[in-house]
């Protein structure tokens, strides 16, 4: 359908109707001091030839670097068809029209993208997408809290394995709303969640835990010990998976005897490019008794006054226009486009094609590890089973050997040290079905080096 | 014209409580509010165990057209809340005073005197005051 604008006539018939003589006076109870009167610091605007040579020229300013940085965000193949697709006129336009019911072609896609990530999360319902990985995982705090209304304590365990950033954005939406988050260690040897560290909850009131998986540094946890345990204490679990890994592991509909409860996570890997931290999209799952309280849009399938088949915006007492202040969520729209990428690209892949992706990318992670641990004063910091990342220990501090890397070309993956100093010299390191034998050749060569030359200085 | 049994007590907002004469009382939604939201389809009551303060919302309807909170009229303890809501909130509709109660609340010390609570008689006006 056509989004077209008003004309100045338009605007000028409805300014007549209400006797308004400007928009500007539309304005006016707003106290002048309050007004921003200049924007300083942002540029004058440049027409489109101008911003287009400014963003090439910073996008080379990067290079072609060949990158083993993982941490969140993951370098995957895009079939040429799938941003052929997504940007026709028909998709390019993300928002939905107010009368949404008018715009089926795109309440069909979001239905067959709810469709595709509950089947792959193996849990009863997906919301139409939201921000990011981060943002969902904040809000299912928020949901958890509303959906297990035998606690009363609002306390959400956050194992330190959970994405950092995710953990701080959790913090900073919720934290304010009572939300209380504890910090869960993890076992210095494996790398997941240390599984005694539960037992000193066991008589509190908890109201939700969070399970990632695979974990931050790429270790996969016992979902099905934690998911079994928060189960029997009354505390719903929250998995926050890799939506690539899924293909393989078992979805958290599977976990322990009952399945998690809520299940996020970013959704970046499935056909979305690396571009400077986003734009993004979140996704996110629950069982049918807990629908209610999760925020988002929801498609649903049903039948029309003459009994064909149609799509619909459904459950949308859970949402601000109808509840106001007590809506599950400030959210009240979805990642549109790149939601329509991620279907096309799960279309194009279908089932079979994921799971090769998802071994392919484990298969060169695994040869990643052994060829740089075969350098020596490198080993690896756990001895779990991981999927694509893992930290590896280095013998000397990470960020001048990235540095070097960098020199060769090679984003050489995230130094930990920021994040977590008790690993000291710790990188994480990620390698997809993107990578060559050459590539972790070449990563290997340079990382020697790189490593040499620090020794040396 | 709606129904407003004669041995029930209501609340402004639309509430009515029953007196279950073993320290309990039922409570639900009048015929009236029912009329006025409409077909519902979803009710969540609240959990046995449960204090409520007086005025506190403590369970949701859901119709086609609208979401309303429902208010605790006492302060008190939740004993029950109506089990066969989760699957048939149209009870609501077809029986308000009856299989479509709320929730069973044990009220605390003194709350049931002191609540300001309207008789038949004045609920009746109340709605005749709000064109009902």
């Amino acid at each position: 359908m056509a989004f077209i604008p008003h004309t100045e006539a338009d605007v000028a018939a409805m300014l007549a109707t209400i006797g308004v003589s400007r928009i500007e006076d539309l304005f006016d109870e707003i106290p002048p001091e309050l007004r921003v009167k200049s924007l300083a610091g942002v540029p004058e605007a440049l027409n489109e030839m101008e911003i287009g040579r400014l963003m090439s020229a910073r996008a080379r300013s990067d290079g072609i670097a060949l990158s083993f940085i993982g941490a969140g965000a993951y370098e995957h193949h895009i079939p040429a068809a799938v941003w052929a697709i997504t940007t026709r006129g028909e998709f390019y336009s993300a928002y939905t029209p107010y009368q949404a019911e008018a715009s089926q072609g795109t309440l069909q896609l979001i239905y067959e993208f709810q469709s595709m990530i509950a089947r792959l999360t193996a849990m009863d319902v997906a919301n139409a997408s939201l921000y990011d990985g981060a943002s969902a995982t904040a809000e299912a705090a928020l949901m958890a809290v509303r959906a297990n209304r035998k606690s009363r304590s609002a306390r959400i365990l956050m194992p330190l394995t959970l994405h950092p950033h995710y953990r701080r954005v959790a913090v900073a939406t919720a934290a304010n709303q009572g939300v209380r988050f504890e910090e869960l260690p993890y076992a210095a040897q494996e790398g997941s969640t240390l599984a005694e560290a539960l037992a000193k909850y066991d008589s509190e009131d908890i109201t939700a835990l969070v399970v990632p998986q695979p974990n931050f540094f790429g270790q996969l946890e016992d979902v099905d010990a934690l998911t079994d345990w928060a189960h029997a204490h009354g505390i719903l679990v929250i998995a926050v998976v890799n939506p690539t890994a899924l293909a393989l592991l078992k979805p958290p509909g599977e976990w322990g005897t009952r399945g998690a409860d809520i299940a996020v996570g970013e959704g970046q890997p499935l056909g979305v490019p690396l571009s400077s931290g986003g734009p993004y999209f979140g996704f996110m799952t629950t069982r049918m008794e807990y629908v209610r309280q999760m925020p988002g849009r929801i498609v649903g399938r049903t039948l029309d006054a003459a009994g064909k088949e149609g799509f619909t915006l459904t459950l949308q007492a859970r949402e601000q226009h109808i509840r106001r202040g007590k809506a599950t969520s400030n959210i009240c729209t979805n990642q549109g486009l790149l939601m329509t990428a991620a279907t096309i690209y799960l279309s194009l892949l279908g089932p079979q094609g994921l799971a090769r992706t998802a071994a392919a990318s484990h298969a060169r992670e695994r040869e990643l590890v052994s060829a740089l641990t075969r350098v020596a004063g490198v080993r690896t910091a756990f001895t779990g089973p991981y999927f694509h990342e893992a930290v590896l220990q280095l013998d000397r501090p990470v960020a001048p050997v990235l540095e070097a890397l960098a020199g060769r070309g090679i984003l050489g993956g995230l130094d930990l040290a920021a994040y977590y100093p008790e690993l000291g010299n710790a990188l994480l390191v990620c390698a997809t079905e993107t990578k060559s034998s050459a590539d972790i050749e070449r990563y290997r060569s340079a990382l020697s080096e790189a490593l040499q030359k620090v020794r040396a200085a | 014209m709606s129904n407003v049994p004669a041995d029930l007590k209501y609340t402004k907002s639309h509430e009515w409580l029953r007196d279950l004469a073993d320290g309990t009382v039922e409570i639900g939604i009048t015929d009236h509010a029912q009329q006025a939201l409409g077909d519902l389809v979803f009710v969540e009551v609240p959990e046995a165990g449960r204090t409520v303060k007086a005025d506190e919302p403590c369970a949701v309807v859901e119709s086609v057209k609208a979401a309303s909170d429902v208010y605790a009229p006492l302060a008190g303890m939740i004993t029950a809340g109506n089990p066969r809501l989760t699957a048939e909130p149209e009870a609501v509709n077809a029986d308000p005073y009856g299989e479509g109660w709320l929730m069973r609340l044990k009220p605390s010390a003194g709350a049931l005197a002191a609540a300001a609570l309207l008789s038949a008689a004045e609920y009746q006006k109340l709605l005749e005051a709000e064109g009902a």
